[in-house]
């Protein structure tokens, strides 16, 4: 563990991705705290503030260094506070896609036979089609909410687990420790979470921290199209969507502040994913 | 290889079937379109017409049976936003979306397969660091904000181009293009740009790693051998072992270009397909987003069908397999 981050530092790059990504979750998590207003508090906005530039001092005393936004909402308030949103939903929709995924995979890979062929047939075919086409379908079937949202995400990502699962555990099973394992009485359960699980487990890492950039990013996609999350929850996409019509008469700041604090999360975690990808490639070892 | 083709073609009838029904039941679990049709002060029996008048009257099953009839026979019914045909109204928006994506995936790949192969080739170069980072970028970024930006900077900021919209179009063969003129395309250049960082993207990263296997190979150190200058070495030897597989994901991502195009028509305010589903998906109008999403499985089954086939044409250790499946 101690030599795996020792090499993980050694890649300036991935090391400052890790800390913005790790200082972002912070800053997420502690909005209610850090942000010097409540975006949600109705009582706080004042419309003679609405659209000011970065760094006006606003009604109340109060330096908006980000500036307003048409409300008169103070943007750096609004960023935290979507922030807190977008990683929600990345990170739920993740993990759920995540157990989905790999519990498909490595009953493929378990069971074998005709169950094998029809999963992976039905992964592969998921898989040939664009995630923005599944999420758009289900969002424009199952309407808008956070619930849909999920749903609609997780189905347009679990693929990408169950296929990473099921490639690592099928050559896992080759391997004289899992016949082994299986010639015990240990239940069958046992091995495919006890044995081959934790072999599984590098290529998901992997694919389990582009998948939430993913995720997160498909989200805001949605939001921004209007397809995503009621506007009692804003998240980072609808904030950049609430700032789009403004950005014809110069007022570009009401969209494009969002806008960085997304780049910069989801191309810092995907840094992150880049060099655990690297690590974990045995190809690449000298 | 009969045999191959006959059991693909089953697969993709079943996997049409599939979809249509999938769409169609879930399409028709949202919202209640006759809310949108009639007033809410119109009387009972007017209201009762029109139920019956788009066969809403009738149960979910006979309503499906009766949409495949209605589908094959190439009727995807009526809009109930436009009052014509589905069919009309998506192949009168299709031209556009078709120039959208044709251009941006041409894009990607007469710019992305010969950076891609320098970057493969002089790994270690400033130049290919660069355009390594410009693939992380269009890989990470999503498109919706990397159109955001194109409109800021080249139509708000310096006024160079247009922000949005389609402006005129030459008629051809009854369709408008805007391709011809050049002020169409202005219109063009932003939202292609935005539509073709992906595949820009992608397409550098398939033709970096194909050509870094490749440049290792002995193929590559017997033509050195053979005093080829590195131009034809690349240009004959590297292209053509690499070009297969880009080949096929060039099909595929034609097909994922369409898709795709739902944001960038969005905001460039383009009057593709993409458009218009959105739209419809606002509106509720049921029959444009069934005709749509069919049309679009269609469309993707048909490229997957054509790949698998062209891949077993190309490869005849898949032909063989094919035989003995």
């Amino acid at each position: 563990m101690r030599r795996f981050w020792a090499e993980y530092a050694e890649n300036r790059v991935a090391l400052f991705a890790l800390i913005v990504v790790v200082c972002v979750i912070a800053a997420a998590l502690l909005a209610p705290w850090i942000a010097p207003q409540d975006p949600f508090d109705l009582a706080a906005l004042d419309l003679t503030d609405a659209r000011r530039p970065p760094g006006t001092v606003g009604s109340s005393g109060m330096t908006h260094w980000l500036g307003t936004d048409a409300q008169g909402r103070d943007l750096l308030s609004a960023i935290l506070f979507g922030l807190r949103i977008s990683l929600q939903m990345g990170v739920v929709a993740g993990a759920v896609a995540l157990t989905i995924g790999v519990t498909l995979g490595l009953l493929a890979a378990h069971a074998g036979g005709w169950i094998e062929n029809a999963v992976m047939r039905v992964i592969d075919l998921q898989l040939a089609f664009p995630p923005i086409l599944l999420a758009l379908v289900l969002v424009a079937i199952l309407g808008q909410g956070k619930l849909p949202l999920i749903v609609a995400l997780v189905t347009a990502q679990y693929a990408y687990f169950a296929r990473t699962a099921y490639g690592a555990a099928a050559a896992e099973r080759q391997k004289e420790y899992i016949e082994a394992a299986r010639a015990t009485p240990l239940s069958p359960a046992r091995v495919v979470f006890g044995h081959i699980l934790p072999n599984c487990l590098p290529p998901l890492m992997v694919v389990a921290t582009v998948q939430v950039a993913n995720a997160i990013a498909l989200e805001a996609t949605l939001s921004f199209l209007g397809l995503g999350l009621p506007p009692t929850e804003p998240s980072l996409g609808m904030l950049i969507a609430n700032g789009f019509p403004y950005m014809m008469s110069g007022r570009s700041w009401i969209s494009v502040y969002p806008g960085v604090a997304l780049i910069i999360l989801i191309v810092a975690i995907n840094l992150v994913g880049d060099q655990l990808r690297d690590q974990f490639n045995p190809r690449l070892r000298r | 290889m009969t045999g191959y083709i006959i059991q693909r073609l089953l697969q993709a009838a079943l996997v049409m079937l599939a979809m249509s029904a999938l769409v169609f039941v879930g399409v028709h679990a949202i919202g209640n379109p006759i809310d949108l049709l009639i007033s809410p002060d119109a009387t009972q029996d007017i209201r009762a017409a029109v139920i019956a008048h788009y066969g809403l009257d009738q149960p979910l099953w006979r309503q499906y049976l009766a949409f495949l009839g209605r589908l094959l026979s190439g009727d995807l019914g009526r809009s109930l936003v436009f009052n014509i045909p589905v069919t009309e109204l998506v192949f009168s928006r299709l031209p556009a979306t078709l120039e959208l994506a044709l251009s941006a995936v041409l894009i990607g790949a007469f710019v992305g397969v010969p950076l891609g192969i320098w970057a493969g080739y002089r790994p270690d170069s400033a130049i290919s660091r660069g355009i390594m980072a410009v693939s992380v970028l269009g890989f990470s970024v999503p498109t919706f904000w990397v159109g955001l930006i194109l409109i800021l900077t080249f139509a708000v900021n310096l006024g160079w181009l247009p922000a949005g919209s389609r402006g005129p179009t030459v008629e051809v063969f009854g369709i408008g293009w805007s391709f011809l003129t050049l002020e169409g395309l202005s219109f063009m250049l932003l939202p292609v740009l935005n539509l073709s960082l992906f595949k820009l993207a992608l397409m550098i990263r398939l033709a970096r790693a194909g050509t870094r296997e490749v440049m290792l190979s002995d193929t590559v150190k017997f033509a050195r051998a053979a005093g080829l200058s590195e131009f034809t070495i690349l240009r004959h030897h590297v292209l053509r072992l690499i070009a297969i597989p880009l080949v096929t994901v060039f099909g595929l991502e034609f097909g994922s270009t369409l898709a795709f195009a739902v944001v960038t028509e969005t905001i460039f305010s383009w009057p593709g397909v993409g458009k218009l589903i959105i739209d419809s998906i606002t509106s509720l109008d049921r029959p444009v987003m069934v005709g749509y999403l069919v049309l679009v499985a269609f469309l993707f089954v048909t490229l997957n069908l054509v790949v698998d086939l062209s891949y077993a044409l190309l490869d005849p250790r898949l032909r063989r397999g094919g035989r003995a499946a």
